[in-house]
């Protein structure tokens, strides 16, 4: 349960921990660490050198602004829960990281760290995903920003290279009135979700719900949108009949993987019960 | 590497290599041994140490990331060898049998009640959600925590002048 041995940096700058992770492609980046000491003390990595953003200025911002809200890398779990804005800015993201691991974790797990590491069963990729969100990366050749929905792969598998850094999470903006809910389901609180679903609609002027929005996360290899969902509940009055007809889509649309912890079919089964809970949560979350 | 931090409010200078954890800095190479080790990879809480007032699993962080920090382990919860009202509450209430958990719920415990004075059971409950204890069922620890509010609230009064 050690770590293999590795080198440790902790620069004052941007430009330095790129300039040290592109020197050495076995290096790689830690902040709050809390995904990544788990990683190095089973040896499931052993990179040669950790660079410690702690003294990377500018990365724990939290921006709330006509654009959305922008989350720097190194903004941790107790930041977002104390920031009393995002209790309109945006909701959904703070019910969804109230759901994130325990007391002492959220402390010093960060926002970049848990993008990077790319959990199929963590919250905030979950939500990345569903609200179309940006992640912005910089690496020797200059920023970059892309999608949520390109930059997960697979599990623990993004489209960041070695020697780029996650610097900034951009959620959409987040108008008044939109319903929401976020709805998990774990074998003991903070454990990761054996299912999750982030789901969103506005409402149209006949009280029919338009721009959908629903994401899955731990029953799959990586969080994506349920756009069968979507398109069934766009322009329609969710009501009981609607409701049973989408939580059964969206029991079909995932694929989840057999582990341990649970089989297929009881996710599938998870994820119809946690889509119904969520419409019917909705219905009591926002609205005008 | 050579690292400075505070322990319990003593400036403490060390050397250790990178890859050293944050609790086995403090048990091997600085002999306070009061912080407990169970699983070695954030489950158990059993480690827990409180870092610049919050909170912290000591096997989730590297001991060179503690570089300039202040460090609160149990050992410095009481500073005028006596216990404390949270100590107090647990001796009083069997919030403990065999004792391997206990100095990461007193610490987590010390800091949630630091923070937030008022918390409920619930929030109790939800916060020690991160401290496994396999021996009492955890009912007589949130009973002890409960009753060491009313310590933590006057001190909070006092600091902010209220009766």
């Amino acid at each position: 349960m050690k770590p293999a041995p590795f080198e440790y940096q902790a620069p004052a700058t941007l430009q330095e921990a790129i300039a040290l992770l592109a020197a050495d492609p076995e290096a790689t980046v830690i902040a709050g660490g809390q995904s990544l000491m788990p990683v190095l003390a089973f040896r499931l990595a052993t990179p040669t050198m950790l660079v410690d953003l702690r003294r990377v200025p500018g990365l724990a911002n939290i921006a709330v602004g006509d654009d959305g809200v922008r989350l720097g890398a190194r903004v941790r779990w107790r930041d977002i829960e104390d920031d009393q804005r995002l209790e309109i800015a945006h909701p959904l993201l703070r019910e969804a990281v109230a759901h994130v691991a325990h007391y002492q974790i959220r402390n010093r797990g960060t926002v970049g760290g848990s993008l990077a590491h790319a959990d199929p069963a963590a919250e905030l990729p979950g939500i990345a995903v569903t609200c179309e969100a940006e992640i912005t990366l910089v690496g020797p050749a200059g920023a970059r920003t892309i999608g949520a929905e390109e930059f997960f792969t697979g599990p623990l598998s993004t489209l960041r290279q070695p020697d780029e850094v996650i610097t900034e999470l951009r959620l959409p903006f987040w108008p008044r009135g939109r319903r929401w809910a976020f709805q998990e389901f774990a074998q003991r609180q903070g454990d990761f979700a054996l299912a999750g679903i982030a789901l969103f609609y506005d409402e149209d002027q006949r009280g029919g719900a338009r721009n959908a929005h629903v994401g899955v996360i731990g029953a799959c290899d990586r969080p994506h949108r349920l756009t069968e969902v979507e398109e069934l509940l766009n322009r329609h009055p969710i009501d009981d009949g609607l409701i049973r007809q989408v939580a059964a889509t969206a029991a079909q649309a995932v694929d989840p993987p057999e582990d341990l912890h649970a089989g297929a079919g009881y996710r599938r089964a998870l994820v119809a019960t946690l889509t119904e809970r969520g419409l019917r949560a909705a219905a009591r979350n926002g609205g005008a | 590497m050579r690292l400075n931090f505070r322990l319990n409010g003593n400036p403490v200078e060390v050397d250790v290599e990178p890859r050293m954890h944050l609790a086995d800095c403090l048990r091997d190479e600085l002999r306070q041994t009061g912080t407990h080790l169970g699983c070695e990879h954030g489950v158990c809480g059993a480690c827990t140490v409180i870092v610049d007032g919050e909170a912290v699993r000591s096997c989730l962080m590297l001991a060179v990331q503690a570089e300039g920090s202040g460090v609160v382990a149990v050992e410095g919860l009481s500073t005028d060898g006596a216990l404390t009202p949270l100590q107090t509450a647990f001796r009083k209430h069997h919030a403990l049998q065999c004792g391997f958990c206990t100095p990461g719920m007193l610490t987590t415990a010390h800091a949630l009640l630091t923070e937030e004075p008022d918390a409920d059971a619930d929030r109790i409950r939800s916060v020690l959600s991160g401290n496994l204890c396999r021996c009492t069922g955890y009912i007589p620890i949130v009973e002890a925590v409960l009753e060491a509010r009313a310590a933590y609230q006057n001190a909070a009064n006092h600091e902010t002048g209220k009766p």
